[in-house]
């Protein structure tokens, strides 16, 4: 009796063109989504080596990790010459060839990764590749994405295809419900602390469990975004009703018959009942609170009511190291609680959670109070679309009288691309990363949800959601 | 793709764990410029850790002390590369004159991107990357460090032997320095044939050709746009 297949594999065997031998695969690519900054350099490559792209139809261009965020920002406005330099290429480019382009100040714009599902580029069963490494996040809609560098980038232009080398397979099961305060990003950032930040090597990783059904898509975008946090370059969710009721009648979702046909095809991409993955994981959600990382990888958090750990009583030796470089660098006493540690910012942005209901959330926190005094607060749309939603619904009032600055849409101050307002500082933040200097240099960042880092504007340190009535 | 075959020069330990591709090259090192030359790439390496205020160099930073600022191959800890897809990350070690990285796993994506840039990523077990850099830290200047992509083993300074294996296709373009693209290209009949396959079987997956320009989205063909 043949052998039951996941969703991965289904997914992968179904774009096999060539199979090139000792686990390497040449796959179809059915959407390439191109930004200015690695999308520029695969476009000039392309121009160098006087090739044309195979497939312009497929190919998807936006602006959004190096354009200021400022209010009123003109098209090619960026913190450094750099900066405009790529957005105009991206711009030359994407006009000369004939893709599909998302600029600034079309209501399209955004972050790549939330733009994508949001218009139903990124649908189940297709592969979609980017130069960005969070292009797991669409896993969340049941694509299989994942990131690339800009000479593979420039390999999917000029072919339309990719080789690649098929990785192993694992589950992870979310059992149970969430308990209250509570959210996809506590899920992702417990999941990374117990398996740490280099568990997925090799792995293709589908979210499974009750938790994973009960969230709504937003939550597992943001549940996918960080697959690569613990180095997994893809994870994924297959398509159910949640995936397909969200798709329907988006922009770019197929119409009508096509749609019909679409939908019965995703239908039988989920993971078969005696499908085998070479490991499964088990999450016991009950037991989930809010989470905070406290040092330089996403590893290394702790529950809200939780403490900084202390080196000393650490046995490896590399790990050991880690943490006491970790510590040295975010400026922490081992053994003392993170609740209550003294913040200088409060940032809501990014691919991780910068989404309309991410927003919502925020905002019933913050309705009718003021963030603490001195405190910088900023908030960055995840695209042009949520933030006219967000306006249309008032959140963007409810932010501005709380004392949040708000923005246009972009990467914005996720990595540090030129905008020193992050230096030094210690931020918490919705974003995906805690790396050293990743906001800024020096700048000392502590990755959390939404709900937590509002209600940690409004303390002025690290906070406990729970403590704060809503709105 | 850059030729590889062998290297035999300093290694330079850096044993941290999670070396991510943000600490390699961070982004303000990339938007410094446009320039894609290896030469620019290589001295933004590291650039948090090697340079103090005013780019002045770091004499604390391994790389910036003789014998190790001439190293060719790095020795490095689990999960080395993790985070950003960026691709001046391999980019900036081979600027600064790497052509190998030893370390127990690397992030998936600057895996990719390493063979891309005349760069090798060597598997190997802790044990292995730790015995060889006690054997180089023992005599720095002594002899040197053997990478062998033809014959997948490496050769520490004392003479012990580790292989490696690496995916058979990328081996194969590193050794003869083939272009990647031109290689696919040769296989556009199966691509075309697959294209035609795939069309009939997901007809939904692909786009029609669009117009570009903002806010003024066309789309064409009536499989995409109504029943």
């Amino acid at each position: 009796m043949a052998k039951g297949r996941t969703f991965f594999e289904k997914v992968w065997d179904d774009h096999v063109i060539a199979d090139l031998g000792e686990n390497t695969f040449l796959l179809q690519i059915d959407r390439l989504f191109l930004h200015e900054m690695s999308g520029s350099v695969a476009m000039r490559q392309l121009e160098a080596s006087g090739r044309r792209p195979a497939s312009p139809s497929q190919v998807f261009t936006v602006i959004d990790h190096v354009i200021d965020s400022a209010p009123g920002r003109g098209p090619s406005d960026s913190h450094l010459p750099a900066g405009t330099e790529m957005i105009k290429a991206a711009r030359r480019g994407s006009h000369e060839y004939g893709f599909t382009f998302f600029d600034v100040g079309d209501r399209r714009q955004g972050i790549v990764h939330v733009v994508s599902p949001e218009l139903a580029i990124a649908l189940p069963g297709l592969t979609l590749v980017c130069g960005d490494s969070h292009t797991c996040t669409v896993g969340g809609v049941g694509a299989l994405a994942w990131g690339i560098g800009s000479t593979e980038g420039e390999h999917v232009l000029a072919t339309q295809t990719l080789a690649q080398v098929k990785p192993k397979t694992m589950r992870i099961n979310f059992n149970g419900k969430l308990p209250p305060n509570v959210y996809a990003k506590d899920m992702i950032l417990h999941l990374i602390g117990e398996i740490g930040a280099n568990g997925g090597i090799g792995y293709a990783v589908e979210f499974a469990g009750e938790a994973i059904r009960d969230l709504p898509v937003e939550g597992r975008l943001t549940i996918c975004n960080m697959a690569i946090e613990f180095s997994a370059k893809y994870g994924f969710v297959p398509p159910d009703d949640v995936t397909i009721d969200f798709l329907k009648d988006r922009e770019f979702a197929p119409k009508g018959a096509a749609w019909d046909e679409a939908e019965a095809y995703w239908r039988t991409l989920p993971s078969d009942l005696d499908a085998v993955f070479d490991r499964e994981v088990d999450i016991d959600c009950s037991r989930i609170r809010p989470q905070v990382t406290w040092g330089t990888s996403p590893q290394q958090v702790v529950s809200i009511d939780g403490r900084i750990p202390d080196p000393s009583g650490i046995e490896d030796p590399g790990t050991r190291k880690l943490v006491e470089s970790a510590l040295q660098y975010v400026q922490l006493t081992p053994g003392s609680p993170i609740k209550g540690v003294r913040i200088d910012t409060a940032y809501i942005g990014s691919c991780t959670n910068a989404r309309l209901s991410d927003l919502r959330i925020a905002a019933a926190i913050l309705k009718g109070r003021k963030v603490a005094t001195g405190i910088e607060a900023i908030c960055v749309p995840g695209s042009t679309s949520v933030r006219a939603q967000a306006e249309a619904e008032g959140l963007d009032t409810i932010f501005r009288e709380a004392g949040f600055e708000w923005h246009e849409s972009g990467c914005a101050m996720c990595g540090h691309m030129g905008n020193d307002r992050l230096l030094d500082r210690r931020v918490i933040s919705t974003t995906n990363r805690n790396f050293e200097g990743r906001q800024g240099p020096r700048t000392r960042t502590h990755l959390a949800s939404p709900a937590t880092v509002a209600a940690s504007a409004l303390m002025g340190v690290i906070a406990d959601v729970s403590t704060i009535e809503k709105g | 793709m850059e030729q590889f075959v062998r290297v035999t020069g300093i290694a330079a330990p850096l044993l941290r764990i999670n070396i991510d591709t943000d600490q390699i090259i961070p982004g303000s090192e990339i938007m410094r410029s446009v320039d894609e030359s290896y030469e620019r790439w290589g001295s933004g390496l590291f650039a948090h850790w090697r340079y103090i205020e005013d780019r002045k160099s770091n004499p604390d930073f391994i790389l910036n002390r003789p014998p190790f600022d001439r190293a060719q191959i790095l020795l490095a800890d689990r999960n080395f590369g993790c985070g950003s897809s960026r691709e001046p990350a391999p980019k900036a070690l081979r600027g600064f004159g790497f052509r190998a990285v030893l370390a127990p796993s690397f992030g998936g994506i600057f895996y990719n991107n390493c063979f891309r840039n005349g760069l090798l990523p060597v598997e190997l077990p802790i044990g292995n990357v730790l015995g060889i850099s006690e054997e180089v830290e023992a005599d720095p200047a002594g002899r040197l460090v053997t990478v062998d992509l033809e014959g997948e083993f490496v050769e520490s300074p004392r003479g012990s032997r580790f292989g490696f294996r690496t995916p058979k296709l990328l081996r194969r373009m590193m050794l003869e320095g083939l272009d990647e693209i031109e290689l696919t290209l040769n296989q556009t009949p199966e691509i075309s044939a697959f294209r035609q396959r795939d069309r009939r079987r997901r007809p939904w997956a692909y786009p029609p050709i669009s117009q570009t320009s903002q806010g003024s989205v066309t789309l064409e063909g009536s499989r995409w746009n109504n029943s």
